[in-house]
């Protein structure tokens, strides 16, 4: 099935297009609206512990509180944390100027923003759950397929290792786990949602920053969080992911960020890679000789 | 509060989202700083001149609520004549005795009141050296005691009433000296001190949140007693949306001192007798009962309890064996009970869920008690610093202890989680949460019930035959929980029915039906009607959006199920609400009753126009208007007659170890904190060999000590080291690079810890004068996944003379880059250190 349905543009049901009949699930996804995240990292915690992902190393990694780095096979989600300068209103304004180096950022002009001279932004990411998704597409055993809620998921037990999915995300979401070779990634807890039950990350969550539901009312409840934001003056406020007319036709897992989408370790306007299958496939190449290289070697290293 | 209690900020954030303004107060920028409105960074050790000057803006721009100040607190109160005030005796208040370090409280009292009973009553009784006693927190929830109604002047114009005397206390401070003292610039300060009273009102009310960033201080309590008279100002108690919440540390934090861990209170704030003075029943509540609101009822407490302790052995002719109660001979706290053990007087130790070798206040001084004892017990989930201490610790490393020499025998009991056992957590709002058991304790790990019931359950077959006078309390205490499966444990909830009590119908529903006859047990008096009608009300999960916003339906809040103390403060005095939008209880001319949305925190029938007889006792002595019924004349204390051993008032004291000089007084420090200037114990001096503040605290990856995270892989990747947190500017000036090491100097020893430079540390300028500080995460030790050096090895024992805390909160250091010197040389780097202070050397190193 994979060869027969669009590669990109405008399309409503993901599912139905995979094949799944009429009265199959809603799609379902996550908002994840970072104006309330506080950064507890109980999403992290809680993905790990429902679906059994491993440790993947105690590494102080000088990045803010963040020392989970990136998204990967260990790690589905993660939480960045960004420090930056912004105006100190009690050092710029009115007339209270001390006459001594300012805390806050000099080179800025002095705002009447409110502020604290320090803003620190925190973002729980995860997989987008896209509705081209270029992994699903490059997938050669069937591993990655299109659940009926209209999420992507790699099925352990099928997959090969032959890592084409890896460089074919345009987020670079999935990972090979080490001493394994297979890719992992957040499957929006395929096995939950199968119970009736919400991912883990959005039921641990404790400020309701990730939300999970039917993507349609998600797209509505982030607009209006939006307008709200705007109103309130936060004027920076964006949705990252939302739209289906972007260059992955919009994600199952987007996002309402306060800056720019590079701040947040985010490609600013990803599209889905298998527009250029002919690139791809140099990689892929590449990649299954390495394969091919690491399942040598595991069967060298089992004959102890 | 984001970092160390993400699941209750989840309102706070909800509160944003409707309007709400947060404001937050801290010497670094957290996580909670990063959802606030507004971020006020402060220097540590500072805050009673931050809320100091709070207090001074609503008095001298007249924003408090004027009708509830003169009808709901002692405001209008007049002091006696000789009362003479630190801005008088240049920071110290009368009464103070330079011999003792200690005050005499008798010119606090209120005019034509007799004499307060002494604050220092017990302290003369208790401990061995002046400055280490015992303090108010034997007073009970309701403080201390009053003899008699003060005097008033509505008007608040007399010299000597509490308003005016407390205009003229916090005058000096003023936006410029929060500044000097604080950091704070007076425009930031002015935006907060609007916020505030803008909030405040009929209309609208302001909460605190506090933690143990305000209590780990040498003026602890006087930090909270500020907060108290700003909220009391503002009329912010007993009101919806009002209040002082302190966030405990742990899930029942709040549960272990209701049902104390503490040697100085028993169940329901009773203070633990004495073992001089208080002989028998009648002496004993004679000298601590209130004779006038609800603690005059404590006879009916107390007999009750000792009725549940030791069933019909209790009786009218043996004092309910009143004598069976252990009595204090002195100070036995846990900073005090380190020493003895150092000393040898102390041979024994249990260690429930704590981890003292890396989580208290001068570790080292801890792992020198614990390897000077006859024997150990660490009942824990992992095998935590303060169960190997005597194999890997510290001193065995630079070889100041060998552990062939140390004779403590260290008995590991692996503990059940809570997720392994039911029973209740009692949380900050004072609610009872029942929790169940969702699988069996793996192994030979048991519940702390099971231990105490088992150990209690041997003790006393041990004892059958004894005809000892001394095993008597033991012998005879009712000891009799059904234990059920394999592992026998003990009923939880047959222990939760004991503390609800029972009376002659069955269970009890609610304290007032307590007597002093015999007739009825109860094992701690706030808690009954958690189990009234044999119903576990701490279990309730009745879903919020099937009740009424206050949610009583929701587990059980003592007293009561009271949802908001002192309530009746949330109507006007003639029992009016405030205002529509702030209405919670009212007083009802149809039902002749208080309604609203919670139970009242006052008699239910008594109107608001009631005056007391001449003479009335207990709560029949206080009127319909006033609100606050544990206190004994039933108002909110802004100037407290009785009760502190360090002033009626709170003042700016500079922490034990600080930088700068007090700016307000020639006094200093608070004269009466409990010091203790001896070998392993030494103190930075304030000259620049210690020049930098630190300050210590938690991260949300980690709990506390690190006994139940540190183990756990998920939760040590998040956070996989000890680090320390300084700003670019002291990054520059020491030459610490980010990531790099930097070793923490103080008079005790040096740690090492990864540096984390970062904007979230700012130096703070006061007066031209730029301080740095220094954060520290407490988490870390040598055991587990993640690990560190503690950062409870810098700080020294020094502690509020009230309550006993020690000041972890703020206290100097110096910083350079590099790792620390280890084994022998750590304590020549240490020495030399300690040489350039001008420290005494340690005698016989
Ligand atoms: S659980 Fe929620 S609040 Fe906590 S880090 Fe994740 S997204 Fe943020």
């Amino acid at each position: 099935m994979s060869s027969v349905y669009r590669l990109s543009g405008l399309l409503a049901d993901p599912a139905g297009e995979a094949g799944y009949r009429d009265d199959h699930p809603e799609r379902v996804g996550f908002f994840t609206d970072t104006s309330v995240c506080i950064g507890c990292k109980a999403c992290e915690v809680a993905c790990k512990e429902w679906n059994l992902v491993p440790e993947q190393g105690l590494d102080l990694l000088g990045q803010s509180y963040d020392n989970t780095g990136a998204l990967g096979a260990d790690s589905w989600r993660h939480v960045a944390f960004i420090e930056q300068r912004v105006p100190d209103p009690s050092v710029t304004s009115s007339g209270t100027d001390l006459g001594m180096p300012g805390i806050g950022a000099p080179e800025q002009p002095a705002a009447a923003e409110e502020g604290s001279g320090m803003r620190w932004l925190m973002s729980s990411d995860v997989c987008k759950h896209c509705t081209h998704a270029a992994c699903l597409d490059v997938c050669p055993t069937g591993s990655l397929f299109r659940t009926e809620f209209g999420t992507v998921v790699v099925q352990e037990d099928i997959c090969n290792g032959c890592g084409y999915c890896i460089p074919a995300c345009p987020y670079g979401v999935i990972g090979q786990r080490e001493g394994d070779g297979r890719a992992w990634k957040c499957t929006l807890c395929y096995d939950r949602l199968g119970d009736g039950l919400e991912p883990a990350c959005a039921k641990a969550c404790p400020t309701d920053s990730i939300q999970f539901g039917d993507l349609d009312e998600l797209r509505e409840r982030a607009d209006r969080r939006l307008a709200e934001l705007h109103q309130d003056g936060v004027g920076e406020a964006r949705l990252y992911g939302r739209d289906p007319d972007d260059g992955v036709g919009g994600d199952g897992a987007f996002f309402l960020l306060l800056d720019e989408p590079e701040v947040y370790g985010l490609p600013p306007d990803p599209v889905v890679t298998t527009r250029d299958l002919p690139a791809m496939w140099k990689h892929a190449a590449a990649a299954a000789a390495s394969v091919a290289a690491t399942v040598v070697l595991s069967f060298l290293g089992r004959r102890r | 509060m984001a970092e160390c209690h993400p699941v209750g900020f989840q309102w706070v954030i909800e509160a944003r989202n409707r309007g709400a303004k947060v404001i937050h107060v801290d010497p670094r920028f957290t996580r909670t700083s990063a959802m606030a409105n507004e971020y006020v960074p402060l220097r540590a050790g500072t805050d009673i001149a931050f809320l100091g000057g709070l207090i001074n803006y609503v008095l001298s721009n007249e924003k408090d609520f004027r009708e509830y100040l003169i009808a709901y607190t002692n405001a209008p109160a007049i002091l006696r004549e000789e009362f003479a005030d630190t801005e008088d005796l240049d920071g110290l208040f009368s009464g103070f005795d330079p011999e003792t370090l200690s005050y005499d409280p008798e010119t606090w009292a209120y005019e034509g009141a007799e004499a307060a009973p002494a604050a220092g009553r017990r302290s003369d009784i208790v401990g061995d050296s002046p400055p280490e006693h015992s303090g108010p927190d034997q007073y009970g929830s309701g403080g201390a005691t009053i003899g008699a109604k003060p005097k008033v002047d509505p008007s608040l114009r007399h010299p000597r009433c509490v308003y005016q005397v407390l205009k003229r206390h916090f005058s000096r401070y003023t936006p410029e000296l929060v500044e000097e003292v604080c950091g704070v610039p007076p425009e930031h300060f002015r935006r907060v001190a609007e916020a505030i009273t803008e909030n405040s009102g009929r209309e609208r009310t302001t909460a605190f949140c506090y933690s143990v960033g305000w209590t780990q201080h040498t003026v602890g309590v006087q930090y909270i007693r500020t907060a108290s008279i700003l909220q009391a100002l503002l009329g912010n108690i007993g009101r919806p949306g009002g209040g002082i919440l302190a966030l405990r540390g742990h899930a029942s934090i709040q549960g272990s001192t209701d049902i104390p861990t503490l040697y100085n209170i028993l169940p329901g704030y009773i203070p633990m007798p004495l073992a001089e003075h208080e002989l028998d029943l009648d002496q004993f509540v004679q000298e601590d009962a209130g004779q006038t609101g609800f603690w005059g009822n404590m006879r009916a407490y107390l007999v009750s309890m000792l009725k549940a302790w030791w069933g019909a052995a209790a009786a009218e002719d043996n004092d309910f064996c009143f004598d069976y109660l252990p009595r204090l001979t002195g100070d036995h706290g846990t900073y005090q009970t380190v020493l003895n053990q150092i000393s040898g007087e102390c041979k024994g130790y249990f260690l429930v869920g704590e981890n003292p070798a890396v989580g208290s206040a001068n570790a080292k001084l801890q792992r020198l008690g614990m390897s000077n004892l006859d024997w150990l017990v660490v009942r824990d989930l992992q095998m935590i610093e303060s169960a190997t201490f005597w194999k890997d610790g510290p001193e065995i490393e630079s070889g100041e202890l060998r552990t062939e020499e140390i004779g403590t025998e260290v008995f590991f009991l692996p503990a059940a989680a809570h997720t392994e056992k039911e029973g209740a957590f009692t949380n900050t709002q004072r609610l009872l949460q029942w929790h169940h058991k969702a699988v069996e304790p793996p192994g030979e790990a048991r519940s702390d019930l099971w231990f105490f019931y088992h150990l209690g359950r041997v003790i006393q077959r041990k004892l059958e035959g004894s005809s000892e006078p001394r095993d008597r309390p033991l012998r005879e205490l009712v000891w009799d929980y059904p234990c059920e499966g394999e592992i026998r444990e003990p009923s939880a909830e047959a222990v939760l029915a004991e503390i609800n009590g029972r009376g002659p119908d069955g269970p009890l529903s609610m304290y007032t039906q307590l007597a002093d006859d015999g007739s009825t047990s109860c094992g701690c008096w706030i808690y009954c009607g958690v189990y009234a009608d044999g119903h576990n009300h701490a279990a309730n999960r009745q879903p919020g959006s099937e009740q009424s916003w206050v949610a009583p339906g929701w587990a059980w809040a003592w007293p009561d199920n009271r949802r908001i103390l002192y309530n009746r403060a949330s109507a006007d005095p003639a029992g009016r609400p405030w205002s529509e939008r702030k209405r919670y209880i009212w007083w009802s001319d149809e039902q002749r009753r208080w309604v609203g949305a919670d139970k009242p925190d006052f008699e239910p029938t008594k109107a608001p126009d009631y005056t007391p007889e001449p003479g009335a006792k207990a709560q029949d002595a206080l009127a319909g208007d006033n609100p606050f019924i544990m206190q004994t004349d039933g108002r909110a204390w802004l100037f407290a007659p009785a009760g502190l051993l360090d002033g009626p008032l709170p003042t700016h004291y500079e922490p034990h170890e600080s930088p700068v000089a007090n700016p307000l007084y020639g006094q200093g420090q608070n004269p009466t904190r409990q010091v203790f200037d001896r070998k392993y114990n030494r103190y930075n001096p304030p000259d620049g060999v210690f020049p930098y503040v630190f300050t210590t605290y938690r991260l949300t990856e980690h709990h506390t000590a690190g006994g139940m995270s540190r183990d756990l892989p998920y939760l040590s990747e998040l956070q996989p080291e000890f680090f320390c947190e300084v700003s670019p500017e002291l990054a520059t000036e020491r030459e610490l690079e980010h990531l790099g090491w930097a070793t923490i100097v103080s008079a005790r020893t040096a740690i090492e810890a990864r540096v984390l430079v970062t904007d979230r540390i700012r130096p703070l300028r006061m007066r031209g004068r730029t301080v740095h500080q220094v954060g520290l995460p407490y988490h870390w030790g040598p055991n587990g996944l993640s690990t560190g050096d503690a950062a409870n090895e810098l700080l020294s024992v020094v502690l509020d003379p009230n309550v006993h805390i020690q000041e972890a909160k703020a206290a100097t250091c110096d910083i350079v880059p590099g790792r620390r010197p280890r084994g022998e040389s750590l304590q020549r780097y240490v020495d030399s250190y300690r040489r350039r202070a001008g420290i005494p050397e340690e005698a016989d190193r």
